[in-house]
């Protein structure tokens, strides 16, 4: 089985072409899957999130609303865009700038009693910092009213 | 009165750079040996001037000067003298001014150990290095200037980002700066070639020490950074994709990719235009992970757009360094022409194919990282990148590299014959294989094929490199050192990619609500936690829980993690500082979580085994970068130019 020397090139051209192509499509895919989009309390309200899918909420915890378990590390607060409020659960240990009032983001999903089911909560490490997403959310629902 | 003197300095530095930057240049056009002569006392008369500003902004925060916006912001009078030094380059302004100061550091030492170069090139050299001084230096002085006043002079300052205040961060940004700035010097050669019109292989062989230095700078930083996150965040990660991280990377494997490409244009004059562009596409990387680290663009990119003269500099700047130089690629690469020939299968080749997979890894960080930003800043959305999209695409583009980097070095320049390298590599490659697929079996009796083929990559890098070592010392006398050094860099990919397939099998964690005197089992070890105590550290209060680790009955070790709060600030703001009991097979973490009443705590907990390996892996690359550099060969060279 011998191959011109050009016919080698060509096929290493081609080897190489297709690789390159399968990994984009292979990128965009998983690309495509991984995205997060984000979504404030109201527009959770409003039922434009997705239920099937994983994506981010943010806003400021509720003063008075975080609650304990007493042999567990779930919790449970609420989180508020200064227009409507979202549930969310969470089993895990909060961030070091987790506390009432403060604008935070969480990572997860909608159960099917439409609380949001987080499995990563993030508060950014500086106290003056509020989460861009917050920030806008909040400044969105001041406009609605 | 030392801030206006650093002011001043500064003012001085960015005059001298426009000089640098036009006057050696017009010279080695028109050809005139005094403009030309110009070129190296210029670069040091900068040096001079901006090491003066550098210092007084060190002096200010040294004697607490609180006068000094920047000083105020950063450092207060119980800050340690060690954070009050690195609270220089603790934020964006001090950044930009240590980056000014890195960049003259190695525009002189390309003055000093470049003698044998023609003068002309050299003149231009030094002037495109000029040229991007005069950027940053606009850039402090019309929209971050480090010695902004402040009045009334407040009696105390804020304090430096606790999180910044360990010693392996400190270090982090300047090592950092010096592989950023250190691709300034490819770019510069780059570019002055292009200028020049002579692309010849002898700016390869130029080029190629100074890109090897600052990648092991590179490598060391990333690694430094890296650690410093697994043991200060208390996540027990090593990394996170997190766009601060990614704007580092990007330049480390374009880097990575114009180490392969420089060596092919030196050894074989092949790919001579492609090597300018990614020296040129280097650099640019490494100016925009500045960016995106400094200009706040992360923080909002709102922030960001409506504050015009910060983000309108940086966007200029950007178009015009990138756009500038690939103008120049574009007009000149066309007269060059690669001179030596090869057939598909040869090492040239697989250089080539390196190459393209480190730049389609590139392209996906870039994607993953670039596009949220883009799309927020056309108000379209907020979107975020998950993690899994990065490791899914990073396992992809690795395997093709592993393999190739097993075959790679073995082949032979111009032409190799394939029957050769299948009777050479194929009891190894079927060797690792099976290790490597039954390894997961062994420990854990399960079959796992991506942990099997992780494992396989790793012994596969591991032993052909050996065996490319054991072939050079029958066949030659000596071992060149650049040799070695890609003995050390390839082994060091090996040790990594075992650490990395490793922990990310094998890694235990688990959040637990531990009361004093309770204890938790993970993978064997048993962890007990004792209570806590309170300390007071020289600027923060701490909280310090002790837990006794053992294992079968036998104590191990004491882990004794804390939760910080550091003083001087309105708000004292907690901190996690994570305690580990590290080892060469598996590390033990613990990290605080919080109290949760009746002397309870939430805690974190891991197993981590082979993770030190990630580290291991990144020293060798950096060690393997030194000792390549250290190669007679490049002095050798030099001095033939001279004589």
């Amino acid at each position: 089985m011998s191959m011109s020397k050009r016919g080698k090139r060509k096929l290493l051209v081609i080897m190489v072409v297709l690789g390159v192509g399968l990994a984009t499509v292979l990128g965009l895919t998983a690309f495509e899957e991984n995205i997060l989009y984000f979504y404030s309390p109201t527009q959770i309200k409003n039922g434009e999130a997705p239920t099937a899918r994983n994506f981010r909420v943010g806003g400021l915890v509720v003063e008075g609303t975080v609650e304990r378990d007493s042999d567990s590390l779930w919790v449970k607060f609420d989180l508020t865009d200064g227009a409507e409020i979202m549930t969310v659960e969470y089993s895990g240990i909060l961030p070091d700038l987790f506390r009432e009032g403060q604008g935070i983001v969480a990572i997860g999903g909608l159960n099917e009693n439409n609380i949001f089911v987080a499995n990563e909560v993030l508060a950014k490490h500086d106290e003056n910092y509020m989460p861009p997403e917050v920030a806008d959310a909040l400044e969105a629902a001041e406009q609605q009213k | 009165m030392i801030p206006e003197i650093g002011l001043f300095a500064l003012i001085i530095a960015f005059g001298i750079s426009i000089i640098q930057g036009i006057v050696p240049l017009v010279g080695a056009a028109r050809n005139d040996a005094t403009m030309i002569a110009m070129a190296r006392p210029v670069a040091w008369a900068q040096l001079l001037f901006v090491s003066i500003a550098y210092a007084a902004l060190t002096y200010s925060f040294i004697v607490h000067d609180f006068s000094v916006q920047y000083v105020f912001q950063h450092s207060n009078l119980v800050q340690p003298l060690m954070y009050r030094i690195s609270g220089v380059w603790g934020s964006h302004e001090g950044s930009m001014l240590l980056w000014a100061l890195i960049l003259s550091l190695w525009t002189t030492a390309v003055a000093v150990f470049s003698r044998g170069l023609p003068d002309a090139l050299m003149a231009r050299v030094l002037a495109v290095m000029g040229m991007i001084s005069v950027g940053f230096y606009a850039f402090m002085l019309w929209t971050s200037n480090p010695f902004e006043r402040l009045f009334p002079v407040p009696a105390d300052g804020n304090s430096l980002n606790p999180l910044l205040q360990d010693p392996g961060l400190a270090l982090h940004p300047p090592m950092l700066y010096m592989g950023y700035v250190g691709f300034s010097v490819a770019f510069a050669f780059a570019v002055a070639a292009l200028l020049g019109g002579k692309l010849d292989a002898t700016w390869a062989r130029w080029s190629r020490p100074w890109t090897t230095v600052a990648w092991s700078f590179l490598t060391f930083g990333i690694a430094l950074g890296s650690w410093w996150a697994y043991n200060e965040l208390g996540w027990g990660g090593w990394w996170f994709w997190d766009p601060v991280e990614n704007a580092s990377f990007m330049p480390w494997l374009v880097g990575t990719a114009l180490i392969h490409s420089l060596a092919s244009t030196e050894k074989r004059g092949v790919f001579k235009s492609w090597t300018v562009l990614l020296a040129i596409l280097a650099f640019s990387m490494s100016l925009l992970g500045t960016f995106i680290v400094r200009s706040g663009i992360l923080v909002s990119v709102h922030a960001f757009a409506t504050d015009p003269s910060r983000g309108v500099f940086i966007l200029i700047f950007l178009c015009v360094a990138v756009g500038g130089s690939l103008g120049l690629y574009a007009w000149r690469s066309g007269t060059v022409v690669s001179t030596g020939k090869f057939t598909w299968f040869s090492r040239e080749t697989a250089l080539l194919l390196n190459n393209i997979i480190l730049l389609t890894a590139t392209a996906a960080v870039f994607v993953g990282t670039m596009y949220p930003l883009v799309v927020d800043a056309l108000g379209i959305g907020k979107i975020s990148v998950g993690r899994p999209y990065f490791d899914t695409m990073f396992a992809l583009v690795s395997m093709p590299l592993i393999l190739l980097l097993g075959i790679g070095p073995v082949m032979r320049w111009k032409s190799d014959n394939s029957q050769r390298l299948i009777k050479q590599l194929s009891v190894v490659f079927a060797a690792s294989m099976a290790i490597g697929i039954i390894l997961p079996f062994v420990i854990d009796g399960v079959f796992n094929i991506a942990t099997g083929l992780g494992l396989a990559g790793g012994l596969w890098i591991a032993i052909t490199t050996l065996q490319s070592l054991y072939h050079r010392i029958k066949t030659s006398s000596r071992i060149p050192l650049a040799f070695s050094g890609m003995i050390l860099a390839h082994l060091g990919m090996a040790f990594f990619v075992i650490g990395v397939t490793t922990v990310m099998t094998y890694n235990q964690e688990k959040d637990v609500r531990l009361e004093p005197g309770a204890s938790y089992s993970l993978s064997g070890y048993d962890f007990k936690f004792m209570g806590v105590k309170n300390l007071v550290g020289e600027n923060y209060k701490a909280e310090q829980g002790h837990l006794e680790v053992s294992k079968d009955g036998v104590k191990i070790t004491d882990l004794f993690p804390e939760k910080r709060a550091y003083v001087g600030r309105a708000d004292p703001m907690p901190m996690t500082e994570a305690a580990v009991d590290a080892g060469l097979f598996r590390d033990i973490y613990a990290a605080m979580g919080e109290s949760l009443g009746n002397g309870a705590w939430s805690l974190r907990l891991y197993y981590k085994p082979f993770i030190g390996w990630i580290w291991l892996g990144s020293l060798l690359m950096t060690l393997g970068g030194i000792v390549a550099i250290s190669d007679r060969r490049y002095r050798q060279k030099r001095s033939k130019i001279q004589s």
